[in-house]
């Protein structure tokens, strides 16, 4: 049983306990409270040096001090704090460095209000216990054999079909039915390479849809994005040592994960903003009545500072964007204001909660989108962005990789899934 | 006459309460309505979603989930009260609610509520401990006094 320590202040009166414990059980873990005497609890926060006025705030970092001086244990950290407190949002931020700084544990934060369900906490809870539980999964570094890798995301379902450490065939729908668009993009995938499904080693799922489509194939990985995506990102990117960050704005939420030798060591993922995720640029796109695909180029010729973008809503800044038309700016500055809006508000609601090195791995389809990988370098003060070939694919490919490491084994996750 | 305290948990000011023959009102009372409740499966304390949503009656919307939850047990406690004692700066051990934001709100509703309140600082000398018993069980006295002046009435 993997023993996930909870650093947290309000879950019990804001109802959602059970909920955090039920995520942590869905994924064969169990949610510990790190044993703090009453009397350490003054001596730990104030060693740690934040002053806190509420007290399960200071418990929460005495806790924390507890894991790192080693008198209690704990695979992995969960720091939950509720929504909307900022004392509560200092304190986590400031616990999690601890955490990272100190001690080699995989750490995931969360925010949390009434209404946060097990399922909302699905990914995180599998990250973390995948970090710990499939090491020697996650140490692969190469692919072997024939496998599938199907990437069910919130907007398109991707997928790589992979022989031999090569891609093969790859696959691109638009998400509607999730196994329907499986198999449409399998036939894309499997088109010209001369095999079929039975031909196929092993498959591998992620993605929002992992599960149902996994359960559905028989595929022997069905894992989060979080881990699939890193690795799929740094085998392209050829950075499988040493550090890395990878980046993908997706359609529906934005992850961004730290990379030590190829293993995840922390990551953020936002979702409540559809200003800064791809569905903004694909609105914008259609605004400005150009295809998708011609946003990036035309977002490079343009200057941001020519167009007024106040709002970051997604509502809102398509209404400034049809302001700021009318008022006579250029499509091409328009298009390079959203970019540099999508940017920013990634760096302000995410990439400031962790501690970002080089190289950037940019990845998912807005990888593509030339003006928001510059964008994205520009904010973050001109430090070395990567988009690896297949960048679109990251999570298919991930899969498809990590797969073949378990072709020849027992391991069948659709049968882990009830 | 009911009294009620913050810290909402402390035994000590509650056992005082009794002692004067006063009903003290304790967040306990509360949470075992919730814990002894067999129809929620919720540990610890049996709260649930709906808890900070009650919480509203006592806090706006943006105040944090775990403020409104704290609020949904206090909020009818408060509004009960017939006289408060405060006990300000107390250590975790004499009682605590654990959110600084959620003491701030408790300690505020009972002080706007017209009712007798009586306001201490935590003691931190025999001498002050002393004199902070004497106060309480003076305005524990008095307020019986005076529901019963009210009652000659």
């Amino acid at each position: 049983m993997i023993r996930i320590a909870q650093l947290s202040c309000g879950t019990e009166y804001s109802g959602v306990q059970k909920e955090i414990e039920k995520a942590a059980e869905t994924f064969g873990a169990q949610m510990v409270m790190p044993d703090v005497n009453l009397d350490d609890i003054d001596e730990a926060y104030e060693k740690f040096g934040l002053s806190c006025a509420s007290s399960s705030l200071k418990l929460m970092i005495a806790r924390a001090m507890s894991l790192v001086e080693g008198k209690n244990e704990a695979d992995a950290v969960f720091i939950c704090t509720c929504f909307r407190c900022a004392e509560a949002a200092i304190a986590r931020n400031e616990v999690r460095r601890l955490i990272q700084n100190n001690t080699d544990l995989p750490v995931v934060t969360y925010s949390f209000t009434e209404k946060t369900k097990a399922s909302e906490l699905f990914i995180r809870m599998e990250a973390l216990t995948t970090v710990v539980a499939r090491k020697s999964i996650l140490a692969r570094e190469k692919q072997e054999g024939l496998t599938l890798g199907i990437d069910s995301g919130s907007t398109t379902t991707k997928v790589a079909l992979m022989e031999n450490n090569e891609v093969i065939g790859t696959g691109w729908v638009k998400t509607g039915d999730i196994i329907g668009c499986a198999k449409e993009g399998m036939e894309q995938a499997f088109e010209g390479t001369g095999y079929k499904l039975d031909d196929v080693e092993a498959i591998g799922t992620t993605g929002y849809g992992r599960i149902t489509i996994g359960k559905a194939m028989g595929a022997k990985l069905i894992q989060e994005e979080i881990s699939v995506n890193s690795k799929g990102a740094v085998y392209l990117a050829d950075a499988q040592k040493g550090e890395a960050t990878v980046l993908d704005i997706g359609g529906m939420d934005n992850k961004v994960i730290t990379v030590n030798n190829g293993i995840p060591d922390n990551f953020t993922m936002g979702g409540i903003c559809a200003g800064a995720s791809g569905r903004f640029l694909d609105m914008t796109s259609g605004r400005l009545d150009v295809d998708i695909t011609e946003l990036g180029p035309l977002a490079q010729k343009g200057n941001y500072r020519n167009a007024i973008l106040n709002s970051y809503c997604i509502v809102f800044g398509i209404q400034d964007l049809v302001t700021t038309l009318a008022g006579g700016a250029s499509k091409a500055d328009a298009a390079s204001a959203a970019c540099h809006s999508v940017a920013e508000q990634v760096y302000e609601q995410q990439l400031q909660e962790i501690d970002v090195r080089e190289p950037l791995i940019q990845v998912g389809g807005t990888s593509l989108i030339g003006g928001l990988v510059d964008a994205v370098h520009d904010i973050l003060g001109g430090i070395d962005v990567v988009v690896p070939r297949y960048s679109q694919y990251i999570g298919s490919v991930g899969a498809a990789m990590l797969v073949s490491g378990l072709k020849d084994t027992d391991i069948d996750d659709s049968k882990r899934f009830k | 006459m009911k009294v009620a305290i913050f810290p909402p948990n402390s035994m000590i000011l509650a056992d005082m309460i009794v002692r004067s023959g006063h009903e003290p009102l304790v967040v306990q009372n509360q949470m075992k309505e919730k814990v002894t409740s067999p129809d929620l499966d919720a540990p610890p304390f049996n709260m649930t979603e709906d808890d900070p949503i009650n919480g509203l009656k006592y806090a706006a919307i943006e105040v944090p989930s775990g403020v409104r939850g704290r609020m949904s047990l206090f909020g009818p406690i408060i509004e009960e009260a017939e006289a408060a004692i405060i006990m300000n700066e107390a250590p975790y051990g004499f009682g605590c609610v654990g959110c600084a934001r959620s003491s701030e709100l408790t300690v505020f509703s009972l002080r706007r509520k017209d009712i007798p309140v009586l306001e201490l600082d935590y003691p931190t000398s025999r001498d002050d401990t002393v004199e902070m018993v004497y106060k309480i069980n003076t305005f524990l006295d008095n307020l019986e006094n005076n529901g019963e002046d009210e009652a000659d009435d």
